[in-house]
């Protein structure tokens, strides 16, 4: 595609047009492709074609990669570095039919100061509630720089029609969300109807603007370490920001070898396009051991240009505290306990 | 460098940063060193023979470490005499102990000193990368449990060596003995004795100059173990010992693992005798790359096979050749993955890429490099730093390489890899298979079909596809034509040390 | 010889009905041979050559019986040639009667034979071990469908009595049934799929080495030859066969038997001449892969042996004489097989089966 125009894959175009109009009067709807990748997004059979042109995974290779660089060993001021840096790329997350008002106030207040006892450790970079808990948490962290995730599209399974996924984004935005996480249609994807995924993406990227976009790939449901790789270019050409993995509703959820798959995505887009997206793990990584390992792996698979909040981010909520607990214990020299650190 | 990750770190999350691209910083691992000490290296080690750790009669000579070319210990080298007496003590403990045992009981002795292994790895790990300049994480993941999964596999075979397929009385030979080389100074210790006593053979066999610690540090498991005196016999020294070793009228079988050079002078000078021999000498692997590889894993495959022991390895994936239509975006992944390659201290837990054994070894590295240079190959070396002390040469790789070259054809046994390119399936095969060697080869493609006919098409011992450098003591490995004869691993394995040459059916032989 | 036809068709001669009229000869007799019950075709060759003399001297209407002679050549890339060096040796029998010219293959024969081994390697090792079983099984068949000529031949050229030679030949036929049938289990019996500790699919398989260079004993000329040759073919290897110096004559007529069995041209090469002058060019030769040393002992035998460390050839030595009348065991088979391990992952099928590590 030569121009910055959107590209019409199918029906959904049609569905989407009424609903994006005056967001993509404000905003492009997402940056144009490189001319060598401009035709790949012309047409569902097009886009078919690259992504089953994109190299295959070797399940037991990525997985041979990933358990071999899960043995680096983080000592020392490079380990209290990582953990300074994976406290600051926490989406403190709670996404819970239970969330009260009570609930996600905590939680600010957690992300502000993650550890009272010490103000030096780091903010979060940001809290990830649901649409209609965004205004709540938007309140609470005003003026703090800590930003404001919100899942939106019918989360988790995002089975409903592009209009209300197009309201759900809306109404984040709307009520101060500055990131959105969305979900793709993983059911569309499965059934090969990759231009209506595609759409849907490019559909709610329209709707973001200049709000940032998660794609949640949920990779537990792609099943195959291929899908995740097609389902990670199908997000980035439809306009991602970032690539995320999962929902935290299906396991399995972050695992490091999909990770490594993703990694290797965004840094293969990056050499084909000049424009670096991000990546948020999210669901499964609960303690600074695992932590410390994904960034191990952002440092060696994507590169360090990732080793960023910007480019690369944790969705958790109890990983918090166990990197906290890992950090005093990195100044104090001595291990703690939970009733230590405070809950949100 | 940690310190200012913290505070670029803090600067992101708390002015916003989560907005605003730009504040990775560099995030360097701290030195992550495995404890020397742990090693228990003593300051002086012994031979051992016929069950006792004695003084050899060839002088104390000193083992240094590659990685810092410091003295590690003084090791009692053999004189030839040393050999005779290790030669009777193996053919006493043949004839009076070990061919009397049953196998049962041999495969207990195997099944302790697995164990053994196994609860000592640790300390081996460090004297494996002290002595030879390995990666400690490759000693720790690799050689070590390797070797005691040798041991354990072979004792299995001791009561059962009439199901092995050689007829149903298979008979040991006698004494081997054995010579081995320094890449993998436990790994190929455990190949070569595993199966020659699991058969009921005694042994001599003798590392090489460069790392015998790890092999004597065995010799003390085995002694704790319990094995009879006598049954393993290691001998110090240098290639003289070597060679008086495999000349030896007191021996009936002999394997070498090592170079094609004097592979071939071992087989000469045993011509006529009649000693059973087995060779796994040198290679120039071919790992081809068709354009539908999984690319990455191709890339993870190619660094493995050719870096993996800084590339001191025989079968070392050592000849890239890759497809042309796909040759830019693997060489550009390649090289940005070998620029994460972490060269320096072995003993570092982080470190890929370790020393280089010997300033000998550097040195013909340098030469044939050098003479890729002159032949008009394009070098690129990783840009790592590079230690200034001990036998260091980083990760590289030379490009517009052609089969006539001499770092396309000749073992350069160092972290230097040479890429051809390729147009169809029948060049790749022409391509690999051109070459004296035979021992392994590498075939990347996602195409079933493609992968079994180029396993069936490679004139090499071990092919591996989609993988590289695996190894498994239930899996042959040994290699066609120049890379020698003879398997090691598997059931194929063991007929290197039965008598399995009867001609007939009812002389033993099934 | 003004009698010897030079005609490549003669090979087929021999496949013609004994010749009625040829009478019990001397060499037969002294043999105390039942010679006069079946006509054999060493004696008719003796015969024809008297019948042959005394045509010269005159023509009458017996004469119409002169046989025709057979040219012993080489067996060459499925062609009978004479050697490009044009040298023959006589054959004599076992009393020293002239029997035949051999041809005396040189150098160069010899390195023919290799060419045309190496060129027919890669379709004969390509083969299925089914069509690979079905041809050796033919070569079963077309030895016993010349099973008399055979045993003629024996007496004649071994010195054998009609019983030796018959169960010579048979048993040489038996072998190659035995081989026939080896081919579809080499790979059951010698290979393997491998449990190794990881998440791979391994498994090892036997394949040929490539081009083996024998020499068959020097006595034992049928049966001998036939159990050097049959294991090396059998699992798909190519092999140049320097035949008995003194007794060539059965190795020349089994080309014959070869070359009309379905066997590829090349599979088997067939050189009569010197194993002392032939050896080591073939054990220094950089493409052969193996030797079989049967047919040379002594100083040659190492002297081969050492040449053979040139190019790390495999080499097959017996413990002492073998004794071909008894059941083949499996070592020469295995000694021109090379193991192939083949590696490739398995694991998980998707990514809710967890991690392979």
């Amino acid at each position: 595609m030569g121009s910055p125009a959107p590209v019409a894959l199918g029906d959904a175009t049609s569905a989407r047009a009424p609903a994006t109009s005056a967001a993509s009067v404000a905003v492009p709807p997402r940056p144009a492709l490189p001319p060598h990748l401009a035709g790949v997004v012309a047409d569902e059979s097009a886009l078919r074609r690259f992504l089953y042109g994109l190299p295959g995974v070797d399940p037991v290779g990525v997985e041979s990669r990933a358990a071999s660089l899960a043995t680096r060993s983080i000592k020392k001021g490079s380990k209290l570095a990582a953990l300074d840096l994976a406290i600051s790329m926490v989406d403190l997350t709670t996404l819970e039919g239970a969330d009260t008002p009570g609930k996600v106030k905590s939680l600010c207040a957690k992300a502000r100061r993650p550890d009272p006892d010490d103000p030096s450790t780091p903010q979060v970079a940001a809290v990830c509630v649901y649409p209609d808990r965004v205004s709540i948490a938007a309140a609470e962290l005003a003026g703090t720089g800590i930003g404001v995730a919100s899942v939106a599209t019918a989360f988790p399974s995002g089975r409903s029609s592009l209009s209300i996924k197009l309201a759900d984004t809306r109404l984040a935005i709307e009520s101060g969300a500055t990131e959105v996480d969305m979900v793709i249609d993983r059911g569309a994807f499965l059934a090969g109807e990759y231009g209506h995924v595609f759409d849907e993406i490019a559909a709610i990227k329209a709707e973001c603007g200049e709000t940032r976009l998660k794609v949640i790939l949920e990779t537990g449901e792609l099943a195959t370490y291929d899908n995740v790789r097609r389902a990670s270019w199908l997000a980035m050409l439809a306009g991602a920001d970032f690539i995320k993995t999962s929902t935290g509703k299906v396991s399995p959820a972050a695992t490091l070898p999909v990770i490594h798959v993703m990694l290797q995505a965004v840094r293969d887009w990056r050499t084909a396009t000049g424009r670096q997206v991000a990546v948020k793990p999210a669901g499964g990584i609960r303690s600074a051991k695992d932590a410390i390992r994904f960034l191990v792996a952002v440092h060696e698979v994507a590169g360090p240009e990732w080793l960023d909040p910007f480019y690369f981010r944790f969705g958790a909520s109890s990983l918090l505290n166990d990197l906290i607990m890992q950090r005093r214990k990195q100044l104090s020299g001595h291990y703690w306990g939970p009733d230590y650190v405070t809950v949100a | 460098m940690a310190d200012s990750t913290r505070a670029l770190a803090r600067r992101g999350s708390g002015s916003g940063g989560s907005v605003t691209p730009g504040s990775a910083a560099p995030w360097e691992y701290a030195p992550a060193p495995e404890s020397a000490a742990s090693g228990r290296i003593k300051p002086r080690y012994q031979m051992f023979v016929d069950g006792r750790f004695v003084d050899g009669r060839g002088g104390d000579v000193p083992t240094i470490n590659p990685a810092t070319e410091g003295e590690l210990a003084q090791v009692s080298w053999a004189s030839v005499d040393d050999v005779d007496d290790a030669v009777r003590a193996a053919r006493r403990a043949y004839n009076t102990v070990w061919s009397k045992m049953s196998g049962l009981a041999r495969g207990k002795y195997l099944f302790r000193i697995a164990r053994g292994i196994a609860e000592r790895s640790r300390e081996l790990a460090v004297v494996e990368t002290l002595d030879n300049g390995k990666p400690i994480k490759e000693s720790r993941d690799a050689d070590i449990p390797t070797a005691a999964a040798h041991f354990f596999y072979h004792a299995g075979w001791a009561d059962k060596l009439q199901h092995a397929g050689f007829g149903p009385h298979p008979k040991a030979l006698g004494v081997a003995g054995q010579v081995i080389p320094w890449n993998f100074p436990l790994l190929m210790a455990a190949w070569k004795i595993a199966p020659a006593l699991a058969a009921g053979n005694t042994v001599v066999i003798k590392p090489a100059e460069s790392t015998p610690l790890s092999i004597l540090v065995l010799a003390e498991i085995m002694q704790d173990a319990g094995l009879p005196e006598g049954v393993v016999n290691i001998v110090t020294g240098a290639g003289d010992i070597g060679a008086y070793l495999v000349n030896h009228p007191g021996i009936d079988k002999v394997a070498f693992t090592g170079s094609t050079a004097v592979g071939k002078l071992i087989q000469q000078s045993l011509a006529g005798t009649g000693k059973k021999v087995t060779l796994e000498l040198g290679g120039k692997a071919a790992n081809i790359v068709f354009d539908d590889a999984p690319i990455d894993q191709a890339v993870e495959g190619i660094v493995n096979g050719i870096f993996f022991n800084q590339g001191h390895v025989c079968c070392a994936g050592s000849r890239l050749l890759v497809q042309e239509s796909v040759e830019d975006e693997v060489i550009s992944k390649l090289r940005d993955r070998i620029s994460t390659l972490r060269l320096g201290d072995p003993m570092d837990k982080n470190t890929d890429i370790g020393a280089i054994n010997s300033a000998e070894q550097l040195s013909k590295i340098t030469e044939l490099s050098a003479a890729g240079d002159a032949e008009g190959a394009h070098r690129w070396t990783s840009p790592c730093p590079v230690p200034d002390k001990g036998f260091f040469f980083p990760p590289t790789v030379f490009t517009d390489v052609s089969q006539s070259m001499r770092i396309a054809r000749e073992e350069i046994f160092g972290p230097v890899l040479s890429v051809l390119t390729f147009r169809t399936p029948d060049e790749a095969v022409a391509k690999a298979n051109n070459t004296p060697y035979g021992l392994s080869a590498g075939v990347w493609t996602e195409k079933g079909s493609r992968i079994l006919g180029m396993a069936g098409a490679l004139r090499a011992g071990v092919v591996w596809a989609n993988t590289f450098n695996r190894f498994d003591p239930t899996a042959a490995f040994g290699g066609y034509k120049e890379s020698g004869f003879g398997r090691e691993g598997g059931r194929s394995g063991l007929a290197a040390y039965l008598d399995t040459d009867s001609d007939t059916a009812d002389e033993g032989a099934a | 010889m003004a009698q010897r036809r030079t005609s490549t068709a003669a090979k087929d001669a021999a496949t013609a009905a004994p010749t009625k009229a040829a009478p019990a000869t001397a060499t037969s007799a002294n043999r105390g041979d039942k010679a006069g019950a079946t006509a054999r075709t060493a004696s008719r060759r003796t015969a024809s050559r008297r019948v042959s003399a005394d045509a010269g001297g005159g023509a009458n209407g017996v004469i119409s019986a002169v046989p025709v002679l057979k040219t012993y050549k080489l067996y060459i890339g499925g062609k009978f040639p004479r050697s490009e060096s044009g040298r023959t040796y006589p054959v004599r029998g076992s009393s020293g009667e002239f029997l035949a010219n051999a041809a005396q293959a040189s150098r160069k024969d010899a390195r023919d034979a290799v060419v045309a081994a190496r060129k027919a390697f890669g379709g004969w090792s390509g083969a299925t071990a089914y069509n690979r079983g079905q041809v050796i099984y033919r070569i079963a068949e077309m030895l016993q469908g010349r099973r008399a000529q055979f045993v003629e031949l024996l007496m004649t050229a071994e010195g054998y009595g009609a019983k030796a030679a018959a169960a010579a030949v048979d048993a040489s036929i038996d072998r190659l049934v035995h081989y026939a049938g080896w081919t579809d289990k080499l790979a059951q019996v010698f290979g393997s799929s491998n449990p190794v500790a990881g998440p791979f699919f391994s498994f090892s398989t036997p394949e040929p080495t490539g081009v083996v260079a024998a020499f068959a004993p020097q006595d034992d000329s049928l049966l001998g030859l036939v159990s050097v040759i049959a294991p090396i073919i059998t699992s798909g290897n190519a092999a140049v066969v320097v035949t008995s110096e003194a007794r060539p004559l059965p190795a020349v007529t089994l080309a014959e038997v070869l070359a009309t069995s379905d066997l590829p041209g090349g599979v088997v090469n067939i050189l009569t001449g010197s194993a002392a002058e032939l050896g080591t060019h073939l054990a220094t030769h950089a493409d052969i892969n193996a030797l079989d040393l049967t047919g040379v002992d002594g100083q040659l035998r190492i002297a081969l042996a050492r040449d053979a460390a040139g190019t790390v050839k495999r080499v097959y030595t017996p413990h002492g004489t073998p004794d071909f009348t008894k059941t083949s065991g499996t070592a020469r088979l295995r000694a021109f097989l090379e193991t192939k391990t083949v590696w490739h992952p398995t694991g998980a099928i998707s990514l809710a089966g967890g991690s392979s590590y």
